[in-house]
């Protein structure tokens, strides 16, 4: 009994600095952002208040529905773009390179990009693209076109190009990693089972990978969501993001209205994760 | 201690003039009247806080108030938004506020600023008509819009309401102003440019851009569709909620018809598409033309038969300041309207609140090219030393008569500014 209550006694000691970091920089801020959602606001000032006038709007909002609509074709795009490009690109490393320290090598390659910030990384795709830019130019010196492909930059296109860019990274981590933790004998036994390399990859890579897939998922979705700058530069300000309807009511001092958007917006993401991690059980997995 | 203890040891400016340069004459003056010692040693323990928009916070002015007046002036510098925010909840934040006209209209009723006694300020009688009666000149019409004397009066020291008359209490003391159109690139558009119409012109369809800031970028599309003939208001500064809705579905049918490249919401992002020739018509700033020019690449701020779009700031006293303080603010305030500054600022293409003080501060051809409209006759060069225009350029738009004598509106808050921030939300969504 006594060595049960010591024990229970130091996983809570050892949980603690956790909890209070949580607790302090997310459970907190979180709750405050809650609470000033209800709070009412005038054109330069906001008061504290119990009314739900923030929600109201925002729900019966066309531009909401819209909006939502735009950013969640925005992550269905991209999620699949980084999904296809980063089990690819994974798969190669994890099974076609054979030597560790090439792996390695190459593996360091990719993040390169990663040194500089991912908004550099983001605006540097504008002269690239731009009506008088390398891409443009290059296809008119090459006569595939006789006029400068405006749809480029500052569209839509541009907006996926620049998250795909952004976050196969991180779809290519996990999902590598999930592969290198493939017993290699397993493959083996597929194979001397006489199954084809597509029924290996179906049957036996695939699944065994669906964690990684699954946590690489998570962040490209969460991080396409969230985003505000990337569709604003790319866009050329033209599209609409939940994450920029936020940046503008918070540059509006509309933060109540900011932090009903906020809410609205976490609960959707929270949903979308609770759904997609209904295929997969990451912890037993791990 | 070879600063002259004595120079703001009065406050008559002429008295500091006539010691300038007399050091040790100064240094003796002030051991012998004793009281304006203390003063001028307290005084320079003195810090005013200033906050306000990038324009006008320059860290040269703060270094000059030190070098001339002996106290310290804190900068900060905010975008337009905080900036309206801070005037009005959080007063004890700042000792002076640099704001725009018409945020003054927004903030004045929340009481954090005080009026200031113009028999204390040198040159009051000076400070142009736009900013006291109204007129530039005698004849001039008033423009639409949140017009600065209209804001720029109280009744009393303790006045809450703005009055229509000179009533010896100013609200703000004008420091900068500007009259706005649309920058063009002549050379990819290759012929004259006469009306805010043609930004909607479907020959620019995907070269045009607006920018998304809703309180000004809705005053050039009102600019666009009045000139248009498609909407005549009543007032472009406080548009009705029809005239609000109007507006907006033209620009969201042209949006929709693929007629802007981009909107732009940073100074710098005007310069990039306008520099790169992503975009050969837009809303533009002054400073934004001059930026796309120091890069060699031609940019008109193309002057427009139906007239500016203009804006104008001024600095507002803390509540909060009494006493000393208030005094060196005073003294700030005379010191700023002295021309110094406003030379400073005019060689950046900006007017000042008296413009003939500011005359002294900058150089015959200076004054020609950026005020009077004449022909530069040798290099103009800006407050930093970078070549703006070679010999023989003249300024857009012509003179300061020529081109705040046009201004056809006045930035604005309007009193359906929420529901046209809503709007103008939309319209980007769409």
């Amino acid at each position: 009994m006594g060595t049960q209550t010591r024990q229970t006694l130091k996983g809570w000691l050892l949980a603690s600095p956790l909890v209070v970091i949580l607790s302090i920089f997310l459970v907190l801020p979180v709750i405050a952002i809650v609470v000033v959602s209800f709070w009412g606001s005038t054109a330069y000032s906001y008061y504290p208040d119990f009314q739900f006038e923030n929600y109201t709007f925002l729900l019966t909002s066309s531009v909401t529905l819209s909006v939502y609509l735009k950013t969640f074709m925005f992550t269905a795009i991209t999620w699949l773009l980084c999904f296809l490009i980063g089990f690819t690109v994974a798969y190669f490393l994890a099974f076609h390179i054979r030597s560790l320290p090439v792996q390695i090598l190459l593996f360091m390659i990719c993040t390169v990009p990663f040194w500089t910030s991912n908004i550099i990384r983001m605006i540097s795709w504008i002269p690239f693209l731009g009506r008088n830019g390398i891409a443009n130019n290059t296809l008119l010196s090459m006569g595939l076109i006789d006029q400068p492909l405006e749809w480029l930059l500052f569209s839509e296109f541009a907006v996926i190009l620049a998250f795909v860019h952004l976050f196969t990274l991180f779809m290519i981590v996990p999902v590598f990693n999930s592969m290198m933790r493939i017993d290699r004998s397993l493959i083996e036994a597929a194979r001397d089972a006489g199954a084809s390399g597509w029924q290996i990859l179906t049957n036996v890579i695939l699944p065994l990978t669906k964690p990684g897939i699954m946590i690489g998922s998570i962040f490209v979705v969460t991080l396409v969501m969230g985003d505000f700058i990337t569709v604003r530069f790319m866009s050329g300000g033209q599209s609409a993001s939940v994450g920029r309807v936020i940046s503008n009511e918070i540059g509006l001092l509309q933060y109540p209205a900011a932090s009903a958007s906020a809410v609205v917006l976490l609960i959707t993401v929270l949903l979308m994760i609770s759904i997609m991690l209904k295929f997969v059980d990451i912890r037993k997995e791990l | 201690m070879n600063k002259n203890p004595d120079q703001l040891g009065q406050t008559g400016r002429q008295r500091r003039q006539m010691l300038k340069g007399a050091a040790a004459a100064t240094v003796a003056a002030g051991t012998i009247t004793g009281a304006p010692m203390i003063w001028a040693q307290n005084i320079k323990d003195v810090t005013l806080r200033q906050f306000g928009t990038g324009v006008s916070n320059l860290n040269d002015v703060a270094n000059k108030v030190k070098e001339d007046l002996g106290f310290n002036l804190e900068m900060t510098a905010l975008d337009s938004d905080s900036v309206a925010q801070r005037a009005a909840t959080q007063p004890k934040s700042f000792d002076i506020a640099d704001i725009e006209y018409w945020i003054c209209k927004k903030v004045w009723p929340a009481g954090n600023l005080q009026p200031m006694d113009t028999s204390r300020i040198d040159n009051y009688d000076k400070i142009v008509g736009i900013f006291r009666n109204g007129k530039l000149n005698p004849d001039s019409v008033i423009a639409q819009g949140t017009a600065p004397h209209s804001v720029g009066f109280v009744e009393g020291p303790d006045g809450k309401e703005f009055v229509d008359n000179e009533s010896g209490w100013m609200t703000l003391i004008p420091t900068i102003y500007n009259a706005d159109t649309l920058g063009i690139r002549p050379d990819l558009i290759g012929r004259p440019i006469e009306s805010w119409t043609e930004l909607l012109n479907p020959e620019f369809k995907g070269k045009a851009s607006i920018l998304d800031i809703s309180s000004i970028g809705i005053m050039d599309a009102a600019m666009v569709c009045e000139a248009m003939g498609e909407i005549s208001y009543g007032d472009k500064g406080n548009m009705t909620r029809e005239e609000i809705d109007k507006t907006m579905a033209i620009f969201t049918e042209a949006k929709k018809n693929g007629q802007f490249r981009a909107f732009w919401k940073s100074f710098d992002e005007s310069v990039n598409l306008m520099a790169s020739g992503e975009v050969v018509i837009q809303s533009m700033w002054s400073p934004a033309i001059t930026a796309v020019r120091s890069k060699g690449i031609p940019c008109v701020y193309q002057p427009l038969k139906e007239g500016y779009r203009s804006w104008g700031g001024g600095l507002g006293l803390s509540r909060n300041l009494s006493g000393l303080e208030l005094d060196a603010a005073y003294e700030y305030i005379n010191w700023y309207l002295s021309g110094w500054v406003g030379g400073y600022l005019m060689r950046q293409g900006y007017y000042s609140a008296v413009p003939e003080t500011s005359k002294n501060f900058m150089t015959e051809d200076e004054w020609g090219f950026w005020f009077e409209g004449k022909e530069a006759q040798g290099d103009i060069v800006n407050p930093q030393g970078v070549v703006l225009e070679k010999a023989g350029a003249v300024r857009d738009g012509g003179s300061f008569e020529d081109r705040m004598g046009r201004v056809a509106c006045w930035n604005a808050v309007m009193d359906e500014n929420q529901y046209m921030v809503r709007k103008w939300n939309e319209f980007i969504a769409a």
